[in-house]
This record gives structure tokens, sequence and C-alpha cells, in this order.
């Protein structure tokens, strides 16, 4: 069995109307065997960039403490937040650095970049495991339930949606989803990033 | 002990002095006031960096020489002091702004090259079997945050951001003649004038095209800034900094 679906987990990002939703169910599993049902994968990375970490679950942790590090890092260094294309580089050369004995987990990138004019403009992306970097107009999909996800976000996704809309496609793409993958599933929760504001809901998911 | 020549603390390794000098970096510092002028002036639209090209000899092929430098699409150098310490300098800036680009996929903002090159300078402050690069150098750079920037870097590895500044051997006279000159609403052409007059104080021998550097940043547009985020991803952005041609310059000499 793949090192890829050992503790199972997914993540999927939408783009909305200046708005980005990431959304994430929290099982955490020992192959079959459930373990935990609050395991989070989705961390903030600054106020408007969070970043979701599908995959092995040690390899989760130490993920993301080593972003936390290269971010604090970078923030001190240069005096100003890092900027989501700016992070998703850092993500990228971060696996890439382990391209022979790669971490095993798919990056879940989303934020508001800011532009030259003053405006945010939503901003999605997502890696491979040594980091290839995918950035979409619309949404990225990772983990044990991707090809579900792809499949329904590809039937529920929109243009421009607002962010109440965009919760409600994040989370019936996501709950559906993880219900037709044994791996993911256990409860799920998303977080809807607008310009002034961040929402996170947990939302309730089969147990079975 | 207390030479002029500064003593038994003057050779080999960078120790304090009694004092608290360390004489090796005001060595250092001689060496770069020996050097031909170079200046920088930053404009509200751009900055300016120029330098005096000198050769010793009219048989020196002058189009090989290179004083202002480019180290990545939005920052550019100029020095004054030594021509060699300056070259490995600029190599290893070089190598400093891909590495960061290879990270982060964009080139650093000028600040954080800027203390990059002067880490490498302190660096040679501190170590054994080395001595102090003789060269001060003009940051010239352009980034998002900061907009237009100009750094002067000195041997000892410390750095300054500055409006408008002179460095080499006539430097304290281009300096009070840039005090007098210099106001924050200068445009760039008419810092790149003023740029030029100054150098002319005290310049040895004819100014021309081929005795003459500069090099300028021009400030994006927000509408270019714009269109530059979309061509981001494939295209490369247009470059902020660039030298001036030998048509150029000769063109805004005869002005």
């Amino acid at each position: 069995m793949s090192i890829m679906e050992y503790n199972g987990g997914s993540v999927v990002a939408m783009v909305g109307k200046d708005c980005v939703a990431i959304a994430s169910d929290l099982r955490l599993g020992n192959q079959a065997l459930g373990i935990s049902s609050n395991f989070q994968k989705i961390f903030p990375v600054t106020d408007r960039i969070y970043l979701g970490l599908p995959g092995l679950a040690t390899d989760v942790t130490t993920l993301r403490e080593r972003f936390r590090f290269r971010v604090n890092m970078y923030t001190i260094k240069e005096e100003r937040e890092i900027e989501p294309e700016t992070f998703a580089h850092l993500v990228s050369s971060t696996l890439y650095e382990h391209r022979f004995g790669p971490y095993f987990v798919e990056p879940v990138m989303a934020g508001l970049s800011k532009t030259p004019s003053g405006g945010v403009k939503p901003f999605i992306a997502a890696t491979d495991l040594i980091g290839c970097l995918n950035f979409a107009k619309d949404f990225v999909v990772a983990g044990t339930a991707s090809s579900k996800l792809f499949g329904v976000a590809e039937g529920l996704w929109e243009p421009d949606l607002e962010p109440e809309d965009l919760f409600e496609t994040i989370s019936q793409t996501l709950l559906n989803a993880v219900d037709r993958d044994a791996f993911s599933g256990w409860g799920c929760i998303v977080h809807v990033i607008t310009k002034d504001k961040v929402v996170t809901r947990t939302l309730k998911g089969r147990m079975d | 002990m207390a030479n002029a020549d500064g003593g038994a603390y003057s050779y080999s390794l960078t120790v304090f002095s009694p004092s608290g000098k360390l004489v090796q970096i005001e060595h250092a510092l001689a060496a770069v006031s020996q050097g031909t002028t170079s200046l920088g002036i930053k404009a509200s639209n751009g900055i300016v960096i120029a330098t005096e090209k000198k050769t010793s000899s009219i048989l020196i092929d002058d189009s090989m020489l290179d004083k202002v430098a480019v180290v990545c699409p939005n920052i550019g150098i100029v020095y004054s002091g030594m021509g060699p310490d300056f070259r490995v300098l600029i190599a290893k800036a070089r190598k400093s702004a891909q590495a960061y680009w290879k990270i982060y996929g964009e080139y650093p903002p000028t600040r954080v090259l800027t203390q990059e090159i002067a880490t490498v300078m302190q660096q040679a402050t501190q170590s054994g079997g080395v001595r102090p690069y003789g060269v001060s150098l003009l940051v010239a750079g352009w980034d998002i945050n900061r907009g237009p920037t100009l750094y002067q870097v000195d041997p000892s590895g410390s750095f300054w951001a500055w409006k408008a500044s002179a460095i080499g051997k006539n430097m304290v006279n281009a300096k009070t003649f840039l005090e007098k000159r210099y106001n924050d609403d200068i445009s760039l052409e008419d810092a790149i004038h003023t740029a030029l007059l100054t150098l002319k104080e005290g310049f040895e021998g004819q100014m021309t095209e081929k005795t003459i550097e500069i090099g300028v940043i021009t400030v994006p547009t927000v509408t270019e800034l714009e269109e530059g985020k979309i061509g981001g991803e494939t295209g490369r952005p247009k470059p902020t900094f660039r030298k001036l041609s030998e048509e150029e310059v000769r063109d805004y000499l005869a002005l």
C-alpha cells in the first residue's frame, strides 16, 4: 500500500469573487483504522494565506514547523508579510530540496494577494510531493479523495461565487467526495478568506 | 607604534588597536578614496548612478571596462576603489540574487541584496587570512515593497540608504555639491544632468561617452505592474535597472 494513503485525508481549495476557500477533512487513520476525528491539516501562514497539507501525518507536522520557521525568517528579514505567490514558490523549492527522498505530502495553498493598484486578487495553488506547482484559476484538490473531489468540484464549481455561496460549494464538494473515500472523512473544516476577515466553520460528516 | 601608517596594527589580521580602531578598515577606506569618483542620486521616478572611467594608458581598450554592473533585472551597482575586489563582489551578488530567485521565484528586494553584500564585506573584517574589500559600493534598485532605493556599502560592511551620495576621490566636494543641488521632487532626467554636473567638478580630462558610465532605475507605472503580474508566470517582467548605451550618454553630455 502506498505511503500517501497510510493516514488518509484530503484538502480542496476554490476561487470565488474577491475571496478564496480552503477545506479539509479531519480524519487521521492507521490504514483502515480510524484514530482521530480532529486532525488538523490546514494551517494559517499569514492572516491572508492558508496552507493545507494532506499526506503522511508525521510529515504534515514536520512541514508545518518547517514552513513556520521559513516564513518567520522571511518576515523578519524582509520586514513584510509574504505574498501568496512567493509562498507558493517557497513551498515548491522546499519540497524540491528533497527531490530524492521526499516528504509525503501534497500541499494546497489559498490566499489573497495584493495587486499593485491596492486591491486583492484570489490565489490558489497546489504542488505534488516534489514541489511541481499547479496554479489553477478555479479549484485544486489533493489527498486520498482527490479523484472524487475532482469529479464533484467539476460539477459544482462556477466562476465569481460570493463568499457565502463559495462556502456552500466547497462544503458540499468535500462532504460528498469524502463519503466515497474510506480514508477521508470524519468531519470537515472550512476556511473562507475575504479581504477583511476569515470565516472558519467545522462541519459534521458521516462517521463510517 | 603610533606611526602614521598604523604601526603593528596595520598588517595581516584585522585586529583592534588600543584606541579601538580597526586600522585595516581605515586603510581600505583610503584605497576607496583613491579610486575614481562615483555617485548616485535618487529622483522621484527613478535613480541614477554614474561614475568616471579612467584608463592609465590610451592604448587600453576601454570598451572592456565595466564599472556599472547589473546584478539582476531590478538592481545595479557602481563602485569606487579596487576593480578586482568589485568583480569578486559582483560575482557573489549575482549568485546570491539567483539563489534568491530559485527559492522565491522573484528577484530580491534592494535591501535584502544589499544586506547580503554587506555581510560578505563584514566577514572579510573578521576572518583570518583575508583583507577587507577595497571598495565602496552604491547599490541602486527597485522593488514593489520599498520602491526605488539607493544604498552605500563600505569596506567595514556597514550600509546606509541615501537620497544622494558620492564615493571615491572627490566624494567630499561632490557631496557638498549634491547637498546644494538636491531636492526631493527632482525628476530622473534632471537627476542625470545633476549627476553629470557633479562629476564634471574635479573631472580630470575630457568627459565623453567613453569616460563616463551611467546606470538608471526607472520606476514602473501601476499599469505596467498590473500587466507584468499577469505575464509574470511565464514571461519575464521588464527590467527596472539598465545601463545607458554610449549613444545615450553622448546625448546627455551634449545637452
